[in-house]
C-alpha cells in the first residue's frame, strides 16, 4: 500500500448548506487495494462525503483527486467516467426494467454507439450490444445473482436488489467502489455473504472498496483503515485496533443518544 | 366486466410472444394499409393519409414524451418549422423539395434545442410557450404569409415521378409511417434507448451509472424535432397550402393525447392511439354535434380503467 499515492485524495474539503458546516476541512485517502471503511455518528457526514467524492454535492473549496486527476466540479457521469462507482443508501434501482437492463447500464460510459449506429443496425452497433450485455451477465454472476436476470429488477428479494445495485456499479468497471451502508436491512446470514463478495471484489477484481456501515462489528472484520467522521470533523484514522481505542471515538460514539456501541 | 375486457385484450396481445408472430402481425397490418385505398376510396385514403401522419408525429413525441420522459406541450411548434421551412422555400425561393428536408429539420431542431435548458415542470410551461411563439410568429411575418398562410405549394417530384394525387400521398406516407416504426424500434433497443429510460426512472442513479442525463435529453428532444419537421414537411407539399391555424395548442395536445392514450413508451400502442385520435372523431361524424363530447367521455373513460393506456405492458 503506497501512502505517497493514494487512490483516492481528499484535501481541505469544506461543504456548507446554508452557511451551516457539514464539512469542514476534511483530509481523508483511499489506497489502492484496500478495502476503507468511512465511520461515525448518525448525521457526522459520511454519505454528505460521498456525495461530494461522487459530484452530487459541489464542495466550496478543497480538492479531490483520483490518480491525480481533480475530480471537484465534475458532473457525476465524469466521476464515473473517471473510475468511481457508487451505490445508494436506500436501493435506488431502475423501476419496471430487468434485472440485466439494470446492470447495462453500467456500460454506458465504457461504450459509444450514438443514434445513427443505432438506426442503421452498423456491425460496430451491434457488436457493442452483444460486449454490453456479456459484461452485464458477468458482473451479475459474480455477485451470484445471475439466474433472476429476466427478473423485474424491484420485484427482487431486498437482499438480491443490494446485489443487483453491486453489480450495476462494477459495470462500470471502477477502480474504486464506494458502498453506501451495503448491510443496512440485511439479516445475519446476508451480511457474511456481502463480506465475502466485498472481500471478492477486492482480491478478484482488483477494486478499491470505501463503505459506510453502521454495523461496526462487520467494519471492524473487513477494513484495512478505518477513517472516523464527527460533525463533518475527521477525528481519527488508522486500522482498526487504533481506531477502537481512540478515546476521541469512544466519546463521539458514548455522546450520541442511541447509544451505538464500538463493540 | 371492464375487467374481463382487458384481460381479453391482454390475452389477445399475449399471442404474438415471439418475434416471428410480431412480424407476421406486422406484415398483415401493411399489407391491409397497402390495400386499403383501393377497396375504402377516396375519402377513406385522405383520412387514412392523416392517421399516419399522426403516426409519424406521435412517434416522434413518444421519443421525447415516452422515452425520455419530458412533457412537450408544443410539439406542433416542430411540425409547423418543417412545414413553413419547405412552403417558403420551394415556393418563394422555387428550391426543390428534398434539398429543402434538411433545413427544415435543421432549422427545428436549432429552434427547438434552447427550450431544452429547463427542468421538468418548467419545460412543459416553456414548450407550451414555444408552440404558441412559434404560430404567433408565423402569422405575423410577410414571409410566412400571414394569417392567410402559403398556398400554391408545389407537389414535389422524385426520379420523374411526380408525386401529387391523394393516393400517391397515402403510399408515401405508407413509407414514412414504416421507417419511423423501424427508427423507433431500432432507437428502442439501442444504447440510447435504455438511456433514456434509466433518465427517466431515476435522473441520480442514472448520473451514477456514468451516463450524460444532459446530453441523453438533448438527444431525445432532437430527434422528436427530426419526427415532426419531417411530418410537417410531408404535410405542407401534400396540402399545397399551410396557415398558422393547422398548428395550434389544440395539434399539440392531440399528438400528445394518441401518445398518451396508446401508452407511453409502447411503439404499437402510440401506433394505435394515433389511428384512434384520427379516426374516432370521423366514424363518430353521425353523431354531429355530440362527437367531440362522446370522444371526450371515451378518452375518460380509457384513462380510468387504464390509466398506463390501452397497449398492456410487456410481460415478465
Amino acid at each position: 500500500m503506497s501512502m505517497s499515492n493514494p487512490l483516492l485524495a481528499l484535501r481541505g474539503v469544506n461543504l456548507s448548506f446554508a452557511g451551516n458546516t457539514v464539512l469542514d476541512n476534511v483530509d481523508f485517502s483511499v489506497g489502492r487495494g484496500v478495502i476503507a471503511s468511512l465511520i461515525g455518528p448518525n448525521g457526522a457526514g459520511k454519505t454528505s462525503l460521498f456525495n461530494c467524492i461522487t459530484g452530487f454535492y459541489k464542495p466550496q473549496s478543497g480538492s479531490i483527486k483520483v490518480d491525480d486527476q481533480e475530480l471537484l466540479g465534475l458532473k457525476p457521469h465524469r466521476v464515473t467516467q473517471a473510475g468511481i462507482a457508487r451505490t445508494f443508501q436506500n436501493v435506488r434501482l431502475f423501476q419496471q426494467m430487468t434485472v440485466l437492463e439494470n446492470v447495462m447500464s453500467g456500460s454506458h460510459c465504457r461504450s459509444k454507439a450514438g443514434a445513427i449506429a443505432a438506426i442503421l443496425g452498423l456491425p460496430s452497433q451491434r457488436r457493442e450490444e452483444a460486449d454490453i450485455r456479456a459484461h452485464a451477465i458477468e458482473c451479475l454472476a459474480f455477485v451470484g445473482i445471475a439466474d433472476e436476470m429476466d427478473r423485474d429488477a424491484t420485484n427482487l428479494a431486498y437482499g438480491h436488489q443490494r446485489r443487483v445495485e453491486i453489480a450495476r456499479a462494477l459495470a462500470t468497471r471502477p477502480k474504486l467502489l464506494l458502498l453506501d451502508e451495503p448491510a443496512a436491512g440485511l439479516n445475519a446470514g446476508e451480511k457474511a455473504d456481502l463480506l465475502t463478495l466485498i472481500g471478492r471484489i477486492r482480491d478478484e477484481l482488483g477494486i478499491s472498496v470505501l463503505l459506510i456501515e453502521h454495523d461496526t462489528g462487520m467494519v471492524m472484520k473487513i477494513s484495512e483503515r478505518i477513517t472516523v467522521l464527527d460533525h463533518g470533523v475527521v477525528i481519527a484514522e488508522g486500522a482498526p485496533k487504533e481506531v477502537q481505542a481512540n478515546p476521541k471515538v469512544i466519546e463521539a460514539y458514548l455522546g450520541q443518544e442511541d447509544g451505538e456501541d464500538l463493540l | 366486466m371492464a375487467q374481463t375486457r382487458s384481460n381479453l385484450f391482454n390475452n389477445l396481445i399475449a399471442q404474438f410472444d415471439t418475434p416471428w408472430k410480431r412480424c407476421a402481425a406486422f406484415a398483415v397490418i401493411l399489407a391491409l394499409l397497402l390495400v386499403a385505398p383501393i377497396s375504402l376510396g377516396p375519402y377513406a385514403t385522405v383520412i387514412l393519409t392523416n392517421a399516419l401522419l399522426y403516426v409519424v408525429l406521435a412517434l416522434g413525441l413518444n421519443v421525447v414524451v415516452g422515452y425520455a420522459g419530458l412533457l412537450d406541450l408544443g410539439y406542433a411548434a416542430f411540425f409547423a418549422v418543417g412545414a413553413y421551412t419547405v412552403g417558403i422555400l420551394t415556393h418563394t425561393f422555387g428550391f426543390n423539395f428534398w434539398l429543402t428536408l434538411p433545413v427544415a429539420v435543421g432549422a427545428a431542431v436549432v429552434i427547438g434545442t434552447p427550450t431544452l435548458r429547463l427542468r421538468s415542470d418548467y419545460l412543459a410551461i416553456v414548450t407550451l410557450g414555444f408552440g404558441e411563439i412559434v404560430r404567433f410568429t408565423a402569422r405575423n411575418l410577410d414571409i410566412t404569409g400571414g394569417a392567410s398562410g402559403i398556398s400554391g405549394i408545389q407537389q414535389p417530384w422524385l426520379f420523374g415521378w411526380h408525386i401529387n394525387t391523394p393516393f400517391e400521398f397515402y403510399y408515401v406516407f405508407v413509407v414514412l409511417a414504416v421507417i419511423a416504426v423501424i427508427v423507433s424500434v431500432r432507437l428502442q433497443h439501442s444504447r440510447l434507448g435504455r438511456a433514456w429510460l434509466y433518465v427517466r426512472h431515476d435522473e441520480d442513479a442514472a448520473e451514477a451509472m456514468g451516463i450524460d442525463t444532459v446530453r441523453v435529453k438533448l438527444a431525445a428532444y432532437v430527434i422528436g424535432a427530426i419526427f415532426g419537421s419531417i411530418g410537417g414537411a410531408f404535410f405542407a407539399v401534400n396540402l399545397g397550402a399551410i396557415s398558422p391555424e393547422s398548428f395550434s395548442f389544440q395539434q399539440s395536445v392531440l399528438i400528445l393525447m394518441a401518445v398518451i392514450l396508446g401508452g407511453m413508451g409502447k411503439i404499437p400502442g402510440v401506433i394505435l392511439g394515433a389511428f384512434i385520435v384520427v379516426l374516432a372523431p370521423e366514424l363518430l361524424r353521425d353523431m354531429g354535434e355530440f362527437r367531440l363530447l362522446l370522444f371526450a367521455v371515451g378518452l375518460l373513460l380509457v384513462m380510468l380503467f387504464r390509466p398506463s393506456g390501452i397497449w398492456p405492458a410487456r410481460g415478465k
